[in-house]
Formats: structure tokens, C-alpha cells, sequence
């Protein structure tokens, strides 16, 4: 059942991520009136818990939907299979969180 | 002069019946092969089995291939035609010819066994591994079920029965060819009429087989198995039936 398992965090992550995307363009849209700094960023940004979850639940959500995808692709066109198949895309999984991580980490944290 | 040379000169007149088809048939086995070229007389609604089958009556009588009803039921002379998935008896040559060239090959995804004849195992013993396979709900002592033509359920069931087996949206599937282990639009399209059929005793196994390695949820929605079913079904929404009722039960929920 490992197949639908992933099937189902895949969806679930997608469901989530909608929200967070049209919410992140949106702020996108809203920042760059007037002009865009990394001070103004900052200042919303740093020591804010909700933007901490908002950009943090992101970038837990991408990491498991990208991983997956990822799994596909290199099963069908790289043949992969497996523990490899498996191991390759916890790494990811694992590379995505980390670096996510450390980018929330660095705008939110004062 | 061959009857049908014969034919094809007592049809002048229309351009469909004028001239002659290069035709290149793929010949070879499972080590591999190349197409040979053979000009065959054109006719009048003049189908890619006749072509095949002039070729081996009047050109090259060792050519192998595969049919039986000639008439679109019995689903076994699928080949590729122009590089596409075809059931060859129903596909007149005026519809698929190009600059007045066919190319046949045998079925895509398929081992080949010799010329245009692929091994059919892999293709059915998928049809078994994905419990297309009918599990009884009552024996010879019970009471004929009723199957109402009405019900949601049955007209499920009903759109994917008429499928012949002939495999056309098997080699028509990039997800099969990317993916030996996925089951593939027949079988999937067939555990889905039987998981809808009131008769089938077998719905947690059928959810349990589609949910393996290679199961529904492999499946991109690429649509060539519906695109290229010459009975006009629709395996593609069949296998998004059986996502659906998967992730149905995923969440604890009844039939979906």
C-alpha cells in the first residue's frame, strides 16, 4: 500500500499548498507597491510566528509533494527501483526540508 | 493477373481504388527486426487487415499475423499502423495512409514473438494480478440476482464491458511504457466494471490489487488509452473511478 500512501500524501500536500501559493502570490502582488526592499521583507517577516508557519508548513508541504513527484519521474525514465528508488527521494525529501528550513529560519527569526 | 490487381483495375474511376501502396511491414522476432516493402494494389474500402493479408496470400506467404472475426469483436489483429494503435480490420487505408504509405508494426509495449504477432501473457496476466477476475456472490443454488440497468453502480459497470482485449490502449499508454509493472487500462478498466457489478463479491480485493506497485495510482491522465479505444470506451475514467473509491476507503469511507 506504499504506492497509495504516497498517492494520498501527494494530494493531501497539493491541497495544502494551494492555499499557501495563491496566498504567497498575493503578498508578492502587495509587497512590490512602491517598491521592494529587504528591509521592508524583514520587517514584516522577522520574530512573526504566523509567517514562520505560513512559509513553514510550505516548505513541509513542498518537500513531501516534490519528493514524490520526483520518486515517479525517476522510476519511469531513470528505471529506478526500490531502496534506491526510496532512498533517493527520502534524501530529497530531506535535502528540500533542511535548505526550506534554514530560509524560513533566516527571515523570521530575530 | 492477381484477382485483386483485377479488381483494383475494373475499379477505376475512383481515385480510392486507383494506384498502388507502399507498404512496410516490420519483420523480425524478439532479437529484433527491420520493415520490408511490398506494393500492394489499392482498393476500394480496402481495410489494413486486407493490405496484411493480400501481402501474405500474394507477396510473402511466411508474413505472421493475427486475426480471427474480421469484423471488430474479437480484438485480435491490433497493430500499430503509422506508428498509432489500430484494430486493423475496421481501419480502411483511406483514413490512415500517408502520401500513400503505410507502416505496420506489431503492438507497442509487447513482446514480440515474430513479424506483427506480439505475446499477449504480460497484457492478461496483468487483468489477473489487478483481480479483474470474477469473485461469485452466490452459488448455483441461489436466486438469479437482479441487475437493474438504472442504477448508478451498473451504469458504471455497464460503460467498460464491451471491451474485446485487444490491447490497443495498452500499447497506446505511455505510463506502460515508462512503467513495465503498471497494470495498464484494460485490467484496470475491467476491475472497475467488476468492482460496480452487484455480483462481484471481491471489492476490498480489487482495491487491495489496484493499490499495489503499479496500480490506479500510477496512471497520469494522459488519456491515450480513452483517446484510441476504437469501441469508443473510457479506461481513463475508469482508473480515476478507482482513485477515487481508493481514497475513499484511504479515509475510512464506504463504497466510492
Amino acid at each position: 500500500m506504499l504506492e497509495l500512501r504516497l498517492y494520498m500524501a501527494q494530494r493531501i500536500t497539493a491541497l495544502i499548498m494551494a492555499p499557501l501559493v495563491i496566498g504567497h502570490i498575493a503578498v508578492m502582488i502587495y509587497a512590490v507597491q512602491g517598491g521592494l526592499s529587504a528591509g521592508e521583507i524583514l520587517g514584516r517577516t522577522q520574530g512573526s510566528l504566523s509567517w514562520a508557519l505560513f512559509y513553514g508548513s510550505f516548505v513541509v508541504a513542498v518537500s513531501i509533494h516534490g519528493a514524490i513527484g520526483v520518486r515517479t519521474v525517476l522510476s519511469e525514465w531513470a528505471g529506478l527501483r526500490g531502496g534506491v528508488l526510496n532512498g533517493v527521494c527520502l534524501a530529497l525529501c530531506a535535502l528540500l526540508l533542511v535548505m526550506g528550513g534554514r530560509a524560513v529560519m533566516a527571515v523570521t527569526m530575530t | 493477373m492477381p484477382d485483386e490487381q483485377r479488381l483494383a483495375a475494373t475499379q477505376g474511376g475512383s481515385n480510392e481504388a486507383n494506384g498502388t501502396l507502399a507498404v512496410y511491414v516490420w519483420r523480425g522476432d524478439e532479437n529484433g527486426g527491420t520493415e520490408q516493402r511490398f506494393d500492394v494494389p489499392r482498393q476500394e474500402s480496402q481495410t489494413v487487415l486486407d493490405v496484411v493479408t493480400w501481402i501474405q496470400q500474394q507477396a510473402d506467404a511466411s508474413l505472421t499475423y493475427r486475426f480471427a472475426c474480421r469484423v471488430g469483436m474479437c480484438g485480435s489483429c491490433a497493430m500499430m499502423v503509422n506508428d498509432e494503435p489500430r484494430w486493423t480490420c475496421r481501419t480502411h487505408v483511406g483514413r490512415v495512409a500517408r502520401n500513400g504509405e503505410l507502416h505496420i508494426a506489431p503492438l507497442r509495449n509487447l513482446p514480440v514473438i515474430k513479424d506483427l504477432v506480439t505475446d499477449m501473457d504480460p497484457f492478461f496476466d496483468k487483468w489477473v494480478k489487478a483481480e479483474a477476475i470474477h469473485h461469485p456472490s452466490a452459488g448455483r443454488s441461489d436466486a438469479f440476482a437482479a441487475v437493474t440497468p438504472d442504477d448508478p453502480e451498473r451504469i458504471e459497470a455497464s460503460a467498460g464491458i464491451e471491451c474485446i482485449n485487444c490491447a490497443i490502449c495498452y500499447a497506446a499508454c505511455d505510463t506502460v511504457a515508462g512503467n513495465t509493472d503498471y497494470l495498464g487500462p484494460a485490467a484496470l478498466q475491467r476491475a472497475w466494471t467488476l468492482y460496480n457489478d452487484s455480483r462481484d463479491d471481491g471489492g476490498d480485493a480489487i482495491l487491495d490489487a489496484v493499490s499495489q506497485s503499479g496500480g490506479c495510482h500510477s496512471c497520469h491522465s494522459m488519456g491515450s488509452c480513452t483517446h484510441y479505444c476504437p469501441n469508443d470506451l473510457d479506461p481513463m475514467g475508469a482508473i480515476a473511478g478507482l482513485k477515487r473509491a481508493t481514497a475513499k476507503r484511504f479515509f475510512g469511507g464506504g463504497r466510492g
